[in-house]
């Protein structure tokens, strides 16, 4: 099996960490990994902005970049989501298909199709977990506080395989960070503030991390973090389940 | 208003310079959700009883034609007197017309955002009429001179000590009374007065029955009751999606309004409405005001499902984090977003943008519209019609150029992360709006592409 790896474009440039990580989970757990190194942005900023008809030279390139894999693998449930439900390729319909039934976010490609029963990872801190949005509501990585329906969690059931790993209870479990993409800069005021109130439970609640499937959450709790002069790191989970380096 | 001039993100900066009040707004609303997430958590079936509703309504909008001449036939059956309305302005003329011939200046007013929409209440001041609002809620926001900030909870973005105040200056409470028994007591009294005085009563519409051409109106007050039972005339607005097929539909849709709303099993009266009584006449006006035109817009016809619980903006962190005044159109948050670019898509090009696309409102929605993927699909009809701002339109080209180009993007970037180390202060200011309340992120010293150049044979 030989997946291919897309790193999104602010995890390539600001954290490379966490693409690190995926990238030697995956390796030990037996797969054979490439980094297609053309790859640019799955096209979801300028898509969410309204500009979704300007995209077809990111997805052309995209096509280009991984329609050859088994399967294609991201550390993120927003870019994945963007992938499946809006990437076409006029020319190579049957490709581009191909990509979005294949495609997955990283933890859910561990239980869902390698189906990891253990993992050698050691973690002994108090974690934060934060549901990111897409890969939640758009994924259905893990049961939605809204919905009447059985719980359940990908991401929490790859952390309980942690050893030492102690999860902390939010107040409220899965309320949106404020990021949004272009929304954090076109909404300043209500993004901020949405990081600000998300922050401020992991913190009320003792987290020592916040980890969580997607790196622009992170990065946006994190700006918060460190401007408000916090301790509190985030992590991208891959680093936790990797071990932290 | 001055809001007229002010998109979202601008009001929303203007509510969130008194940050306790945004923190009270929030929790407020947020204690709602839970209520409901409480309520809908006891019915197992909930999720079915969600599909059923939205299969009802997917009917009710591909058979709207059938269902709206047979209701007219039966209601008129029953000695209902039906209008029709294309728009406000008919809408308003209709109540006019019905005032006049009666003689008579002034009208009680219930339940109804409909008549928010169509701006019936200063249409009827400009001529001269009366209008009293009977609902505290809307009563209170009547009073302080401003449009409902939330369909269920008109009043909601206002604290009781301000109620108080209001209440002191127009009904003559005590200064700083501000206990809301009291106040209750006191707008009671003041509405009995003018139940007992008004001939003429409008209320909305919750759900007109195709089959039997009654409707019902669920009021937690009962000023609903109370307005048309007092009056010789009982004026019914209703916007045309109200239908539904039959009777036993209520089954359904009465178990979902108030647990979606408020966390109630069901409103305190849900009541039915068949004929006039001898002597009397009861009016029904069905109103398009740009329904039809949503109807015919396939991706946006299913948000005519909306049954207006309210449980969008409940949960929406963006609207209880911006006020509904935000929104600047009469039905604020989710909802409000994609309803309003049909009226005005000029005027209300920021709403669809108002949002993070969390999908919060899509999952609470009794009726399953898909709230969030419409907000996502305004978005590039906005935009392919013009109305994106010209920087936001530059910005996204650089970017689109940039992240179709490898080349450009990998030197683009060593540059941004070079700059970001070296000279901070090139990003680290007041014009990138990210450093406002948030640090950047501390560029490392090389990306993962130039990591896995080094460390695998590539």
């Amino acid at each position: 099996m030989t997946v291919g790896l897309l790193i999104p474009c602010y995890v390539d440039q600001f954290y490379p960490n966490a693409a690190i990580a995926c990238l030697e989970l995956l390796e030990k757990l037996g797969v054979t990994v490439v980094y297609p190194k053309n790859q640019t942005c799955c096209g979801q900023p300028m898509a969410n902005s309204g500009f979704e008809h300007l995209t077809h030279g990111c997805d052309e390139l995209f096509v280009k970049n991984f329609a050859e894999f088994d399967y294609i693998v991201a550390p993120s449930g927003s870019c994945v989501l963007h992938i499946r439900d809006h990437l076409h390729d006029e020319a190579n319909p049957e490709k581009a298909a191909h990509i979005s039934s294949r495609i997955y976010e990283f933890t859910s490609f561990l239980t869902d199709v390698l189906k990891v029963q253990s993992l050698p990872a050691k973690f002994p801190h108090k974690v934060g977990v934060h549901q990111s949005c897409h890969g939640q509501r758009g994924l259905h990585l893990s049961s939605m506080s809204e919905l009447v329906a059985p719980e359940f969690s990908k991401p929490g059931s790859l952390l309980k395989m942690v050893e030492g790993i102690e999860i902390v209870h939010l107040g409220r479990t899965d309320e949106c960070c404020g990021f949004g993409g272009t929304f954090c800069v076109v909404e300043e005021a209500v993004s901020s503030k949405m990081g600000k109130d998300r922050v401020a439970d992991h913190l009320e609640h003792g987290a020592e991390y916040i980890t969580g499937v997607d790196m622009s959450c992170l990065m946006h709790m994190e700006g918060i973090l460190r401007r408000e002069g916090s301790k509190v790191k985030v992590l991208h989970i891959a680093e936790i389940l990797n071990g932290v380096r | 208003m001055t809001n007229e001039l002010k998109d979202h993100a601008e009001l929303a900066e203007i509510f969130n310079k008194d940050e306790e009040r945004v923190d009270w707004h929030d929790e407020t609303l947020w204690w709602i959700r839970a209520k409901r997430d409480k309520s809908v958590h006891q019915i197992p079936e909930w999720e079915a009883l969600r599909e059923t509703a939205s299969q009802i309504k997917n009917n009710v909008l591909s058979n709207l034609d059938k269902y709206l001449v047979q209701f007219e036939a039966n209601a008129k059956a029953n000695g209902i007197i039906i209008h029709w309305a294309a728009d406000g302005k008919e809408h308003n003329k209709i109540v006019h017309d019905i005032l006049t011939q009666h003689g008579v200046n002034r009208m009680v007013k219930s339940k109804s955002m409909l008549t928010e929409e169509l701006h019936l209440n200063e249409y009827l001041m400009e001529n001269g009429i009366d209008v009293i609002d009977s609902d505290l809620g809307e009563r209170i926001v009547q009073l302080a001179k401003e449009p409902p900030s939330h369909i269920v909870l008109p009043c909601i973005h206002k604290k009781k000590e301000e109620i108080g105040e209001l209440f002191h200056q127009y009904l003559g409470t005590p200064a700083g009374n501000a206990d809301p028994q009291f106040l209750t007591e006191t707008a009671r009294h003041h509405l009995r007065e003018t139940f007992l005085t008004r001939k003429v009563a409008l209320t909305g519409v919750n759900f007109a029955i195709a089959e039997t051409g009654e409707f019902v109106v669920c009021t937690n007050e009962g000023n609903a009751d109370m307005g048309a039972h007092l009056a010789d005339v009982h004026i019914a607005s209703m916007g045309f999606e109200k239908i539904i097929p039959e009777r036993k539909h209520l089954g359904v849709f009465l178990r979902l309004l108030t647990r979606s709303a408020t966390g109630q099993p069901i409103t305190t009266y849900s009541s039915h409405f068949s004929k006039p009584r001898e002597g009397e006449e009861m009016h029904i006006i069905i109103v398009d005001n740009g329904r039809s035109v949503q109807l015919g817009r396939e991706e946006f016809r299913n948000s005519l499902k909306c049954i207006r619980c309210g449980a969008c903006m409940n949960t929406c962190p963006v609207y209880r984090r911006s006020g509904g005044h935000s929104y600047h159109n009469a039905i604020s948050g989710p909802i409000g977003a994609i309803l309003a670019p049909n009226l005005d898509m000029e005027k209300y090009a920021d709403l669809p943008f108002a949002s993070t696309l969390c999908g919060s409102c899509s999952n609470v929605c009794p009726v399953k519209i898909d709230i969030h993927d419409q907000l996502y699909k305004w978005r590039q009809v906005i935009v392919k019609n013009g109305y994106a701002t010209t920087a936001k339109k530059a910005g996204m080209q650089v970017m689109t150029f940039t992240l179709s180009n490898p080349a450009v993007y990998h030197t683009g970037g060593k540059i941004g992360r070079w700059v970001m180390k070296h000279a901070p202060f090139a990003v680290n200011n007041k014009l990138n709006p990210w450093y406002k309340h948030r640090d950047m992120p501390t560029p490392p010293k090389e990306s993962f592409g130039e990591w896995y150049a080094k460390n695998r044979k590539g």
